[in-house]
């Protein structure tokens, strides 16, 4: 479980969350919708301890991310995470950038660390590209292979944060079906996104980010369907 | 019909020049890329705290080598170190590449994304294995251009080390020039063999880059 309780993060002077409240359960799907420069990313990066935060709190099963004794190394390899950039490892082969970090950091034999690479390529399609480097592949495999990748570390925990946005409209469905198999397969995840009608199939509950709070949240029935306040139908109609 | 009084002996003592002018190379990179490296990550990672270490290094890039030589020289005597000239101009010449190498790997490892070490970061890599793993050789790709041209340069500079007292390639020259009056066809000899060492180099850097660009 994911445990997000009234988080303040500052960059400098400018606060940027101003106290978020947000559980992701087990099994859970949340997404985060809102518009650009809300916090969403920002939030992301507080999760896994990329960026520190002012006040409050965050624990992953349990664990203090922001205590001052946390192995985040460690806490790190039940977070996935997906970025926007495809952040490909630029001279590592499709099966090295899938195997690095399960060798490097999980420490595993050669052979074992492949044959769960190999396992992981498969499940997002490009078991026929393995020896190719990233430059050769379109933004939507990287992105699928950013996915195998994290996916490699046996994460409990699945973040992506706008996994789409930067790649082209024909390229989008695919990463998205990778996306859904996942939500199928009961993995936990929080999914910043600006696809709302895929939030809405996927999600168990979609969190509508504003000014840095959670502005509204519920079921996608309510918050995508119905909402309740009037910021949230505001920005739906502007993205749809 | 074409005479000269070069004999193969000068030719032999103009080779023997051209090695130490190899050696001279070889010694001030091994020094200049093992301290650039260092300089180089520190001056990236902590860019206010090594402006210093910018400063001084910015003496060395600027101030002539003549002058660096020479100075070095002297405070060598004044302090009583007893280095041979050689080893005086290793260190010289190798700071001097130090001081630009710095340079050199500071851009290589700014231009490796940020978002590219957040991934690593976030797949549990520690500090030093996202060094290790992907900023160095990602770095490496960008900053090797730059490095092999420093050692183009500090071979044509190692010339310089002649006036301290070395015979490198050049000053086995002008010996001969002064004795046999030719000073064309000695130094157009001369002048083609630091071109062949000079293409020996490029040519070796180019059959890398072309297998990284392999990659990408
Ligand atoms: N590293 C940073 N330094 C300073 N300001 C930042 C940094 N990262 C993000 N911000 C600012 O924080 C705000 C929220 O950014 P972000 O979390 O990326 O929003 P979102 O992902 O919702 O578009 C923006 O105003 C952005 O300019
Ligand atoms: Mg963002």
């Amino acid at each position: 479980m994911i445990e997000i309780d009234q988080v303040h993060k500052s960059f400098g002077d400018l606060e940027v969350i101003k106290g978020v409240d947000l559980t992701v359960a087990k099994g859970e799907v949340v997404s985060i919708i809102g518009g650009s420069g809300s916090g969403k990313s920002t939030l992301l990066m507080c999760i896994n301890g990329l960026e520190p935060i002012q006040r409050g709190s965050i624990r992953v099963d349990g664990i203090e991310v922001h205590a001052k004794g946390t192995d985040l190394n460690r806490l790190r390899r039940k977070i996935g995470i997906v970025f926007q950039q495809w952040n490909a490892f630029p001279h590592l082969t499709v099966l090295e950038n899938v195997m690095l970090a399960p060798r490097k950091v999980l420490g595993l034999g050669r052979a074992e660390a492949q044959e769960i690479a190999l396992k992981q390529l498969a499940h997002v399609g490009l078991s026929d590209k393995l020896e190719v480097f990233p430059s050769k592949l379109s933004g939507g495999q990287q992105q699928r292979m950013a996915i195998a990748r994290a996916l490699a570390m046996s994460p409990d925990y699945m973040l992506f944060d706008e996994a789409t946005s930067a790649l082209d409209p024909q390229l989008v469905g695919e990463v998205l079906d990778t996306i859904r198999l996942l939500a199928e397969e009961g993995m936990t995840m929080l999914l910043v996104t600006h696809e709302i009608r895929f939030a809405r199939d996927v999600s168990d509950r979609v969190a509508f980010f504003r000014n840095g709070l959670v502005h509204e949240i519920g079921p996608p029935a309510q918050v995508i369907n119905a909402p309740q306040r009037p910021e949230t139908a505001e920005f739906l109609k502007s993205v749809r | 019909m074409f005479s000269t009084s070069l004999t193969a002996n000068d030719l032999l003592f103009m080779l023997q020049g051209a090695w130490v002018t190899l050696k001279l190379t070889a010694a001030a990179m091994l020094i200049g890329t093992l301290a650039g490296v260092v300089f180089g990550l520190l001056r990236a990672a902590m860019p206010y705290a090594t402006l210093p270490l910018s400063w001084a290094l910015d003496v060395f890039r600027s101030v002539p080598l003549l002058i660096q030589f020479v100075l070095f020289n002297s405070l060598k005597s004044l302090v009583g170190l007893d280095w041979s000239a050689f080893t005086v101009g290793c260190v010289v010449l190798g700071v001097y590449a130090a001081a630009f190498c710095t340079e050199i790997v500071r851009g290589g490892v700014l231009a490796v994304p940020t978002s590219l070490r957040r991934a690593s970061r976030s797949l549990g890599m520690s500090y030093w294995q996202d060094l290790r793993y992907i900023v160095l050789p990602v770095a490496t790709r960008v900053a090797f251009p730059g490095w092999l041209n420093l050692v183009l340069s500090v071979m044509k500079d190692t010339a310089l080390v002649m006036w301290i007292g070395i015979i490198e390639l050049l000053r086995a020259s002008q010996t001969i020039v002064t004795r046999i009056q030719e000073p064309l066809l000695v130094l157009c000899i001369a002048g083609l063999i630091y071109y062949l060492m000079s293409l020996v180099v490029a040519r070796l850097g180019a059959r890398l880059e072309r297998r990284w660009q392999e990659d990408d």
